[in-house]
């Protein structure tokens, strides 16, 4: 049988999936009962609804028609998601210094836009240098200049 | 006479020179970022919040109450001069403003919008400061199935004003409940679903959610569709209304204040139904409605007022009884808890300078919009000439900076990574945020409740339909979720958000 709604279709097989790890990882905990719940009784329930709306929206995929899924656009995913990530890993290691501008010019790379001229330059500097006096030096956000890597 | 005794604690704390001078910032800084193309009020407050937290908390919420209102504004700003609107809620505005502004009328306008914003925002206010004490009064009363059947109206409320799917909605409030349950258990003190994390035994932070599926999915989406915008306006002249604009836009501003008033205290979105609310209304007295869509001014002035009324008596559910009619009043609650908070309706009595100070601001922080936005319109003109390249980088900063300033850890901006991922994923799959991030900051006290309840009731769920309120409560829950199931009205519902886009 044909998928007539993708869309439902995959957001169906997420909530069951979701619910299927909720109440999986729940079953360790104490479900007690009505007049005393334990740890695992409100997440059984919030599974089982979970769980229900998935069928439904699995079912109904097959049913009713709906527009298909847009294509993803996986280059500003990854390097809008990859340039945060990346900075998170290197925060610690190499310091704000040089975690900062990988993050911008890794995020940067996301826009067909972007290009290497002296504003962008010049906008990377005072964007760096803004947030080492404004969120180190002024409101004391413990984030290291120079990271561990470097003897920092 | 009460309320004018508490009205004047209000002013003692509000105009102190420090929190004068926060309010000011807040509304600036608001304002700012609200005009960057493509950051919403919730993006703009998420990344905001940060600075607020070594703040005592009332300063701090003046401030964030500032930065809101600026943040608004800014999203007028940006619907009038650009036709982008940055919230759902300046979608109306942006119907007749941006014509407005083709026919060079951008000036009057956005002076249209600021001065409807500050009648409205100052009548809010007294709505505020008369209505919020005596609910809760009543909200004291309430036990723990009434807050818990509350919840669920509230909920259920803000879906059915939202667009798009209702099974979905309704899943993405479950999905919101389910992240609420990531954390220590407060009976058991057990660690639930953080999955040896020993990072996630507080729970998810609020802002790591906030700012991965509204900040960074935002951005993704953004450039997706990366167009290159010409500022159509390069100067903005002829601000003040004349004789006969103000004769044209009383009317419609008087009737949306009174819209967004009511709408604003509803639980859901009710601002951003005011404006809608108001436009047709608007339209439909209108001696001459072919105007409308064609730069009418009313189209402004009503919607703007309504907007901002409501904006305004949203506060009143989220001070007294805890619950966020929006997403943004689920910031503030995030940020008066992380300030240790628990807002409800001891807030009044317990907090009186804050709670007071924090209404008195609100009327401060509608002038400080006024006297602030009309001269300064040259420069956020510029801002919103920056292009867009230039200004993702720098908001992908605030959002991982913001994050990690919040723990400490960089485990947070690896999990805000991923919610940017999830955020992205499901906005392809037509599923609503919104709900989701109501349901996250609803679930740990539906639960409590609900356990209290049922304790009291020796296990018995029918309890919640034995207390006359509490039953009322759901009776009126199931009624507004039957009525979007009825086919006629569902197709109205479709209409309204389709004519939105």
């Amino acid at each position: 049988m044909p998928i007539r709604n993708p869309r439902d279709f995959w957001a169906g097989a997420i909530y069951l999936a979701l619910a299927i790890v909720v109440i999986w990882v729940g079953r360790n905990y104490q479900q007690g009962t009505s007049a005393r719940m334990g740890p695992g009784y409100f997440p059984v329930v919030l599974g089982s609804i979970l769980a229900l709306f998935g069928v439904v929206s699995v079912v109904r995929s097959f049913i009713r028609p709906g527009e298909p899924i847009e294509s993803m656009a996986w280059k500003p995913l990854v390097l809008v998601l990859g340039s945060v990530v990346l900075f998170g890993i290197l925060l610690d290691r190499l310091g704000l210094l040089i975690a900062l501008p990988c993050l911008i010019i890794v995020s940067a790379l996301a826009s067909r836009n972007s290009r290497l001229d002296v504003t962008s330059v010049a906008a990377l500097i005072g964007l760096v240098a803004f947030c080492a006096l404004v969120f180190i030096k002024g409101l004391g956000v413990p984030m290291p200049l120079i990271g561990t890597w470097l003897g920092g | 006479m009460d309320t004018l005794a508490n009205l004047a604690l209000g002013f003692e704390t509000a105009m102190s020179l420090s929190n004068l001078l926060y309010c000011l910032i807040g509304v600036f800084l608001g304002t700012a970022v609200g005009v960057l193309p493509g950051i919403g009020p919730i993006a703009t407050i998420a990344m905001l919040l940060p600075i607020t937290f070594g703040l005592p908390p009332v300063s701090a919420l003046i401030m964030l109450s500032g930065i809101y209102y600026g943040a608004q504004y800014g999203g007028s700003t940006t619907a009038i001069l650009i036709n982008l609107p940055g919230e759902s809620s300046s979608v109306v505005t942006a119907l007749d403003g941006y014509q407005m502004a083709r026919q060079g009328k951008a000036g009057l306008a956005l002076a249209t919008a600021a001065i409807g914003s500050f009648i409205a925002g100052s009548i809010a206010t007294v709505l505020v400061a008369l209505f919020a004490p005596p609910l809760a009064d009543v909200a004291l009363r309430f036990g723990p199935a009434e807050y818990f059947s509350l919840m669920v109206l509230g909920l259920v409320a803000s879906i059915v004003l939202a667009s798009g799917s209702l099974l979905h909605a309704l899943a993405m409030i479950v999905v919101g409940l389910v992240l609420g349950l990531v954390g220590t258990d407060v009976n058991s003190g057990i660690s639930r679903y953080s999955l040896g994390f020993p990072q996630l035994a507080d729970g998810i932070g609020f802002v790591v959610i906030a700012m991965g599926m509204f900040g960074l999915a935002e951005i993704i989406a953004n450039l997706e569709n990366e167009a290159t915008r010409t500022a159509l306006i390069k100067h903005v002249t002829g601000l003040l209304p004349s004789r006969e604009d103000w004769r044209r836009i009383l009317g419609p501003i008087a009737r949306g204040t009174v819209l967004g008033s009511a709408l604003g205290i509803l639980p859901g979105g009710g601002a951003l139904l005011a404006s809608f609310a108001s436009y047709s209304l608007e339209k439909k007295i209108s001696k001459t409605p072919e105007q409308f869509g064609q730069g009418a001014i009313e189209g402004v002035a009503g919607p703007e007022s309504a907007n901002n009324a409501g904006a305004q008596t949203s506060f009143i559910p989220m001070l007294t009884l805890g619950i966020p009619a929006n997403p943004v009043m689920a910031l503030m609650i995030g940020a008066l808890m992380i300030q240790g908070i628990q807002p409800g309706p001891s807030i009044i009595t317990e907090q009186a300078p804050l709670f007071w100070g924090v209404v008195v601001s609100m009327w401060i922080g509608n002038v400080f919009l006024l006297i602030l936005n009309l001269p300064l319109i040259g420069l956020w003109v510029r801002m919103i000439a920056v292009p867009y390249h230039l200004l993702y980088p720098a908001i992908t900063v605030f959002c991982a900076i913001g994050v990690f300033s919040l723990s400490n850890t960089t485990f947070d901006v690896h999990l805000m990574a991923l919610f940017g991922l999830i955020g992205y994923v499901f906005r392809k799959l037509g599923c609503e945020q919104t709900p989701l991030l109501l349901g996250f900051v609803l679930g740990p006290p539906m639960e409590e409740y609900l356990r209290r309840a049922l304790v009291l009731s020796e296990g018995q769920p029918t309890v919640l339909l034995q207390e006359p309120l509490s039953a009322f409560l759901l009776a009126a829950a199931a009624l507004l979720l039957g009525s979007v199931l009825l086919p006629a009205i569902r197709k109205k519902r479709e209409q309204t958000f389709v004519s939105e886009g």
